[in-house]
């Protein structure tokens, strides 16, 4: 089953690559996601242990992050055919190809067991994922590419040596290799405590910037702006939480070893700064996807936030993951909508999408209120249950701040938003033939109703799975035992 | 001693990356600094191993090889000699690079190496190494000149990774290796868009989207 679900997206892409029809090609996008779905619950649902020696396997933290980018996959997808239709000026085989070629790195990544097995997989997410930026072939998309190939590279540069380094600190210790998850995290206390500290602070990092955390996020703007919308709900919602993965994983091996307290200050200070970057730049923003792309980076900002509080707060970043990637498809495939109609993603020209296209006008108002911390949409309950996480273990200072900057994000992001859905349609706009249709709406208002239902019921399985994971993330279980959710 | 005269060749060749304003030479000196690092294993006496033989015949490959003919037709393309106008010069690199390299000594001074471990200068020359890299791609211009940055960064990075060489799963450093080159080729792509588009590889063109 785990090869399965790396080799099905990975046999897709290259079929995806010789097939010569567009529209057949579109359509192995949701067929995938619909089979790597499915095997994914089925391999969730059976009880089995995984061997200690196992190279791959499903835990419940990988299970969890990996069920996440399925979904999120599966509503790009569905929402593929009808954009690429929409796309005859571009070849579409290069977006379906690296689209397939992420989905098969992910669920490796997801179930790696070995820290340099998970690099390996993380590093050519990066490189599959460049040429979907590129996706425009213009000067502009050129740039971001070149920004984000760059960048990435050298953070994920970065992320190896620290990956050698608690490599090195086990081999101190007296541990053999291979060095896995479950035998770094059995044997913490074994480890060398200098080693440890820089091999974090450089994995944090490395993974800091993939997942575009400030001051590492300047890519991030740039690469979401110039996407299509579909790539930029897939790299906002997918390529991130692989990084995020990447992170806890070595999150867990030092909390494991007794230098949580050292990790956590640094979580906490990297989730804050990444929320005060955000804000500040999305002050009077006028570029509806660059807003997206710093409403990403405080959303990252909020995870290693919650990670960094620990406890109910951890368990809730995890759920805010889910929360997060479900919403932020919405805004990117809403705004691509908006996008694609008035040929323009800039503020002074897109105005009062609610008459204009109103059915993505109104997914993205929904999106935006319940990103913000509506209830009771999903971002509601993570954001709410992180803060009180924050305060109920004493961190008054940080929880405070950590509230003050939602609530300044809601207000920076309402201006660009109001103006965008509300008003008339400026007269001299560019008039383009898209018209909203069930196609490119309704895997939106499925993905909106997901994030609905996940803020009122989580049920119990996904409950029990949550516990599970915050307790491997966090170091408290080394997750060979149990790969029952 | 072999080993240590490897590492000392790789830490002058850091000083000559900098210093050279021709892309090509700057090209050869990371390449041959990757040679001599895919060599290091041999010279560390770890011939007996046979699955280290292969890893060391595997990165002499791709480092004094593939990535080499990368290089060659990259250049081909662009038809670019020299860095013109870095956004550092030449001195203040030099004399930045030595500033890294006297900073990584101390900072490898104060992290412990496990007892009985011969080479004490592989910490430093590795974290003097990625400086040297981290230097090129901010200091530079040319895109070429900053894909040299990052294989020299890369460079540090093995080096380091030549102390655990007995111990990490071939599968590990194979994906590595694997992972640079397919690196590479993608950046070579992109340069060449970036030619075709701006008429030249000044990343300097790179420039239209901010805030």
């Amino acid at each position: 089953m785990a090869w399965l679900l790396i080799l099905v997206p990975l046999l897709a892409a290259a079929l995806a690559f010789a097939v010569s029809s567009p529209a057949l090609r579109a359509w192995i996008l949701p067929a995938v996601g619909v089979v790597h779905l499915g095997l994914l619950l089925v391999a969730l649902a059976g009880w089995r242990t995984l061997p200690a020696t196992a190279w791959f396997g499903l835990d419940a933290l990988g299970g969890w992050v990996l069920l996440v980018i399925s979904v999120l996959f599966c509503i790009c997808a569905f929402y593929a055919p009808a954009y690429l239709a929409l796309r005859p000026d571009r070849d579409h085989r290069v977006l379906a190809t690296c689209l397939l070629g992420f989905l098969g790195l992910a669920s490796l990544l997801a179930q790696a067991r070995h820290p340099g097995i998970a690099w390996v997989a993380m590093e050519t997410t990066t490189l599959v994922s460049a040429p979907l930026i590129y996706f425009n072939h213009n000067r502009r998309s050129l740039e971001a590419t070149w920004k984000y190939l760059v960048i990435g590279s050298v953070g994920i540069a970065l992320a190896l040596l620290g990956t050698l380094f608690i490599a090195y600190a086990a081999h101190m210790g007296g541990l053999e290799e291979p060095l896995r998850y479950t035998r770094l995290v059995e044997n913490a206390s074994l480890l060398s405590r200098p080693w440890l500290r820089a091999g974090f602070v450089l994995t944090l990092v490395g993974y800091g910037t993939k997942m575009g955390l400030a001051p590492l996020h300047t890519w991030k703007p740039d690469a979401y702006g110039e996407t299509p919308g579909i790539v930029g709900a897939l790299l906002a919602g997918g390529v991130t939480s692989c990084a995020f993965l990447a992170l806890l994983r070595i999150y867990g091996v030092v909390a494991a070893a007794g230098e949580g307290a050292f990790a956590r200050e640094l979580l906490v200070a990297f989730g804050m700064l990444s929320m005060a970057w955000a804000l500040v730049f999305m002050i009077r923003q006028t570029d509806i996807k660059r807003m997206l792309a710093y409403s990403s980076v405080e959303h990252m900002g909020i995870l290693v936030f919650g990670i960094g509080i620990g406890g109910l707060a951890a368990k809730f970043a995890l759920f805010h993951l889910a929360a997060n990637a479900l919403v932020k498809s919405v805004l990117f495939l809403s705004a691509g909508n908006i996008h694609r109609s008035y040929a323009s993603k800039q503020l002074p020209f897109v105005t009062g999408a609610l008459r204009r296209t109103p059915v993505s006008g109104w997914l993205f108002l929904l999106a935006f209120l319940a990103i913000t911390g509506m209830p009771p949409f999903a971002p509601f309950l993570s954001e709410f249950s992180i803060a009180s996480g924050a305060l109920g273990t004493g961190h008054l200072a940080s929880g405070a701040a950590f509230l003050v900057l939602l609530g300044g994000i809601f207000l920076a992001m309402s201006e660009t938003v109001v103006k965008v859905v509300f008003g008339t349609p400026s007269a001299q706009r560019v008039r383009t033939p898209y018209k909203d249709a069930p196609a490119t709406t309704a895997p939106l208002i499925v993905a909106l109703a997901l994030a609905l239902v996940l803020g009122i019921w989580l049920p119990r399985p996904l409950q029990a799975m949550l516990d599970h994971a915050s307790t491997t993330a966090e170091g408290l279980r080394s997750a060979h035992l149990e790969v029952r959710p | 001693m072999l080993p240590d005269l490897l590492i000392a060749l790789t830490m002058l060749s850091n000083f000559s990356l900098v210093a050279t304003s021709r892309v090509a030479k700057a090209i050869q000196f990371a390449v041959l600094q990757g040679v001599l690092l895919g060599l290091m294993p041999l010279a560390m006496g770890l011939g007996r191993h046979f699955h280290i033989i292969l890893l060391a015949i595997a990165a002499v490959a791709v480092k004094g090889w593939l990535i080499p003919f990368l290089f060659r037709r990259a250049l081909k393309q662009v038809h670019i000699q020299r860095e013109v106008d870095p956004y550092i010069g030449y001195t203040v690199s030099l004399m930045l690079c030595a500033l890294g390299t006297g900073l990584s000594l101390l900072l490898a001074h104060n992290l412990p190496l496990k007892p009985g471990t011969e080479y004490v200068l592989m910490v430093p020359a590795s974290l003097a190494t990625l400086f040297t890299g981290f230097l090129l791609l901010v200091s530079r211009r040319k895109a070429l000149t900053q894909v040299v940055g990052y294989l020299v960064l890369e460079n540090g990075i093995y080096l380091f990774g030549l102390l655990l060489v007995e111990d990490m799963p071939a599968l590990v450093e194979a994906g590595i290796l694997l992972d640079l080159f397919v690196g590479i080729f993608v950046m070579g792509i992109v340069i060449n868009h970036i030619r075709v588009a701006f008429d030249s590889t000044d990343t300097r063109h790179l420039a239209e989207l901010k805030d």
